[in-house]
C-alpha cells in the first residue's frame, strides 16, 4: 500500500472542490451578518408624514419640524426675500435646480409650491450638517455682499433664500425639497403630496 | 520528543522547577530569549525610541479603563449621555477612569504621531522593514476608526454631528455611496442603531484587530531587527557568537531605559489628567457637554485635534481647487513620463493622467475632497517605495531632504491648526497651499530623494 503513488490530479481536484464549497458556504453565512446592519423594519416604519400648523408663522420667520429624524424648515418669505432670490441667480451654482432633488412642483425659481412658503430639508448636501439661517441682507464674515440665506457652519457652504447653493462651495447640490402639500392655507403636510408619492 | 531534550531552566532560583515544567510543555524560554533576553537592539537608540513602548502602554491603559467604563455606560440614544454624566458624578472614581480614557485617546495619537515621525527621520520604513511600516500604518488606520467610533458614544453634540459628517463622507462615493452610508448608519440618520453598532466596533471588533496587529508589528520587527538613528544594519557586523557587535540585549538594557520613559510620560499624563483633562477644549470639546440634538448643528463643529489635518484637506477641496489638482496631475504626468524608460509605461502614464483629468471635471468636488482626505492617509503606505535615497537616516541625508521634511511637518501642523477653526477665505487658501505641500512631499519624493546630496553611511553605528 505504501508503494502506491498518490493520484496528484485527484488530490488537487478534491482540494480545489473543498475550497470552493467552503468559500461558497462562508460567503452565504456572511450575508445574514452584513444584512443585519441594514435599517431595521422599525427604522423603516418611522417615516410617517408630519402635519404642520402655519397660522403662527409670521413673514420672515422660520419654523423647524422633525421629519424622518431630519430637520425640515418652513420659511415664510417676505417680498424682499423673494426679490433677493431673483438677485442671487447669477451667484448660485444651479439657478434652475436642474441637477438638484426636489418634487417637480418645486422645480422653479423659488423652489416651492407657493412662492411665499419655502419648505426644505435642513441638511447640507455636502456632509449632512444643518445650516443656520442668516436672513438679513448685510455683510457677513463669510460673504461681504450677503443677500440673505443659509450658512453651513461645518464647511462653509452658502445657500440663498431658495436653498440654492452658491458657486465654488463644497456642497454640490441645492438643498433638498421634501414632498409636501397644503391641506389649507395654514396647514401643511410634509412627506406626502397630491400625487400620493 | 522536545520535552525530554530541552535544557532545564537555570538562574530563576526557587522557580527553576516550575519554569522547567512549563518550558517542557510551552515555548516559554525560547520566546523569552527571542523577544527579550537575546533580542539584540542597536545600542544607539535615542529619545525618539521611547514612543513604541509608550504606545503599547497607552493601548493597555485604554483597554483596562475601557473595560471599567463599559460596566456603567449604556449604549442607547436615550441613556448614553446621562450614563456618561452618571460615571462622572455618581460612580466612585468614575471621573478618574473616564478622564484616563479620554486623555489616553489623545495621548495615544501624540505618541503614535511621534513614533511615525521617528520612522520618517531615520528611514525605518525602508527595506527590509516595509512590512513593519505597513502593519504600523494599518494600526494607525484602526486607531483612527477606534477613535471615531468611540467619539460617538458620549452622545453629545460633537459626537452626533461628527459622526453625521464622517458617515456622509461615504455618501460621496460614486454608485455605492448612498447605500453604503445607509448600511453603516443602519438608519436614515445617525440614531440609536448607529450608536449601538459603533459601541460594538469600539469595544470588541477594533480592539481585537489592534491587539493582533500590534503583535504582527512586533513579530515583523523582531524578524528583521530594529533600525537605529544611523540607519545602519547592525546585523552586518557580528561578533564570534553571531550577535551584532553594535547590539545589546533588549532586556535588561532597553526595558530599563523604557521604564524611565514610562515614568516621564506618566508625570506628563497625570498632570493633564488631574489639572486640565479637557485640555482647553482640544481633548474634550466643549460642545460635547450638550446632549445630541439632531435638529441643530452647533455653530462651529470640528473634529478632535488628531483628525484636523485631514479634515482641513477635506475642506480645502473646493471647486476652484480642482484646477490646482488638475495642474498637479499634469505636472506629475510629465515628470513620470520623462522618468520612465519603456514606451508602454509612458502610454500608461498618459492614460492615467487623461482618466484623472476627465474624472476631475465629471465628478463633484465633494467626491475629490473625500478622495484627497483618504489619500492623505493612504499615501503613507507607499513610503518604502517612494524614498529612493541611498541612505536611510536623516543624519546622512542632505539639506534638501531636511528642508522638505521640515516643510512637510509644518504643513501638517498648519493644516491641523486651521482644521480646528471655522471656515474663512484666508484659512481655506492657506489650507489649500498646505495641501499642495503635503502631497508634494510624497509625490516628488522619488525625484528629490535621488537629487539630495547625501553623505556615506558609516560601517558601524555612532552615538
Amino acid at each position: 500500500m505504501s508503494e502506491q503513488r498518490p493520484d496528484e490530479g485527484k488530490r488537487r481536484f478534491l482540494v480545489a472542490a473543498t475550497g470552493v464549497a467552503g468559500g461558497v458556504a462562508t460567503a452565504a453565512v456572511a450575508v445574514p451578518f452584513v444584512a443585519s446592519m441594514l435599517p431595521s423594519e422599525r427604522a423603516k416604519a418611522a417615516g410617517a408624514p408630519v402635519e404642520v400648523d402655519l397660522s403662527a408663522l409670521e413673514p420672515g420667520q422660520k419654523l423647524t419640524v422633525e421629519w424622518r429624524g431630519k430637520p425640515v424648515w418652513i420659511v415664510r418669505r417676505t417680498p424682499e426675500m423673494l426679490k433677493d432670490v431673483k438677485e442671487s441667480d447669477a451667484s448660485v451654482a444651479d439657478p434652475n435646480s436642474s441637477r438638484s432633488h426636489q418634487p417637480d412642483y418645486a422645480k422653479n425659481e423659488y423652489r416651492s409650491l407657493k412662492p411665499e412658503y419655502l419648505v426644505l430639508v435642513g441638511i447640507c448636501t455636502h456632509l449632512g450638517c444643518s445650516p443656520v439661517e442668516r436672513f438679513e441682507a448685510q455683510p457677513q464674515p463669510f460673504a461681504a455682499d450677503w443677500k440673505g440665506g443659509f450658512y453651513c457652519p461645518c464647511h462653509g457652504s452658502l445657500f440663498d433664500l431658495a436653498g440654492r447653493v452658491y458657486k465654488n462651495k463644497p456642497a454640490p447640490d441645492n438643498l433638498v425639497v421634501p414632498p409636501y402639500k397644503f391641506l389649507s392655507d395654514t396647514k401643511l403636510v410634509i412627506g406626502e403630496d397630491t400625487k400620493g408619492a | 520528543m522536545a520535552a525530554t531534550q530541552k535544557q532545564p531552566v537555570t538562574g530563576a532560583g526557587p522557580f527553576n522547577g516550575v519554569l522547567t515544567w512549563i518550558d517542557a510543555r510551552f515555548p516559554l524560554m525560547s520566546a523569552w530569549r527571542e523577544h527579550l533576553a537575546e533580542y539584540y537592539a542597536p545600542k544607539n537608540f535615542n529619545f525618539w525610541y521611547y514612543f513604541g513602548s509608550l504606545a503599547m502602554l497607552v493601548l493597555v491603559l485604554q483597554i483596562v479603563t475601557g473595560i471599567f467604563l463599559v460596566m456603567h455606560y449604556k449604549p442607547s440614544a436615550a441613556d448614553a449621555f446621562a450614563s456618561v454624566e452618571y460615571i462622572m458624578r455618581d460612580v466612585p472614581w468614575g471621573w478618574l477612569i473616564r478622564y484616563m480614557h479620554s486623555t489616553g485617546a489623545s495621548a495615544f495619537f501624540i505618541v503614535v504621531y511621534l513614533h511615525m515621525f521617528r520612522g520618517l527621520m531615520y528611514g525605518s520604513y525602508r527595506q527590509p522593514r516595509e512590512l513593519i511600516w505597513i502593519f504600523g500604518m494599518i494600526i494607525y488606520l484602526m486607531l483612527m476608526a477606534e477613535a471615531f467610533f468611540g467619539y460617538l458614544l458620549p452622545w453629545g453634540q460633537m459626537s452626533f454631528w461628527g459622526a453625521q459628517v464622517i458617515v456622509n463622507l461615504f455618501d460621496a462615493l460614486p454608485v455605492i455611496g448612498p447605500d453604503l452610508s445607509l448600511w453603516i448608519r443602519g438608519d436614515y440618520v445617525v440614531s440609536d442603531a448607529t450608536l449601538n453598532r459603533f459601541f460594538a466596533f469600539h469595544v470588541i471588533a477594533i480592539p481585537l484587530a489592534l491587539v493582533a496587529l500590534v503583535g504582527a508589528h512586533i513579530l515583523a520587527l523582531h524578524e528583521v531587527g530594529s533600525n537605529n538613528p544611523d540607519g545602519v544594519e547592525i546585523k552586518k557586523t557580528l561578533d564570534a557568537n553571531g550577535h551584532p557587535v553594535d547590539g545589546i540585549p533588549f532586556h535588561p538594557y532597553y526595558t530599563v531605559k523604557d521604564m524611565l520613559g514610562v515614568v516621564v510620560f506618566l508625570i506628563v499624563f497625570c498632570a493633564i489628567l488631574f489639572f486640565m483633562p479637557e485640555f482647553g477644549g482640544y481633548f474634550l470639546e466643549y460642545n460635547n457637554f450638550i446632549p445630541a440634538d439632531p435638529l441643530k448643528t452647533p455653530s462651529h463643529i470640528a473634529p478632535v485635534w488628531y483628525f484636523t489635518p485631514f479634515y482641513s484637506i477635506l475642506r480645502a477641496t473646493t471647486e476652484n481647487f480642482i484646477w490646482v489638482l488638475a495642474a498637479g496631475v499634469i505636472a506629475m504626468g510629465i515628470l513620470v513620463a520623462r522618468s520612465v524608460t519603456t514606451r508602454r509605461a509612458r502610454i500608461a502614464t498618459l492614460a492615467v493622467v487623461a482618466v484623472l483629468l476627465a474624472a476631475f471635471f465629471a465628478i463633484d468636488a465633494k467626491v475629490w475632497g473625500v478622495a484627497l482626505m483618504g489619500g492623505a492617509v493612504m499615501i503613507f503606505f507607499f513610503m518604502p517605495w517612494l524614498d529612493r535615497s541611498p541612505v536611510k537616516s536623516i543624519r546622512y541625508k542632505g539639506t534638501l531632504y531636511k528642508a522638505v521634511l521640515t516643510v512637510f511637518v509644518l504643513a501638517f501642523l498648519v493644516l491641523g491648526y486651521f482644521g480646528t477653526l471655522p471656515v474663512t477665505d484666508v484659512g481655506t487658501f492657506i489650507a489649500q497651499f498646505c495641501t499642495v505641500l503635503y502631497f508634494g512631499f510624497f509625490a516628488l519624493m522619488p525625484w528629490y530623494s535621488r537629487m539630495d546630496k547625501t553623505r556615506p553611511e558609516p560601517a558601524r553605528v555612532t552615538w
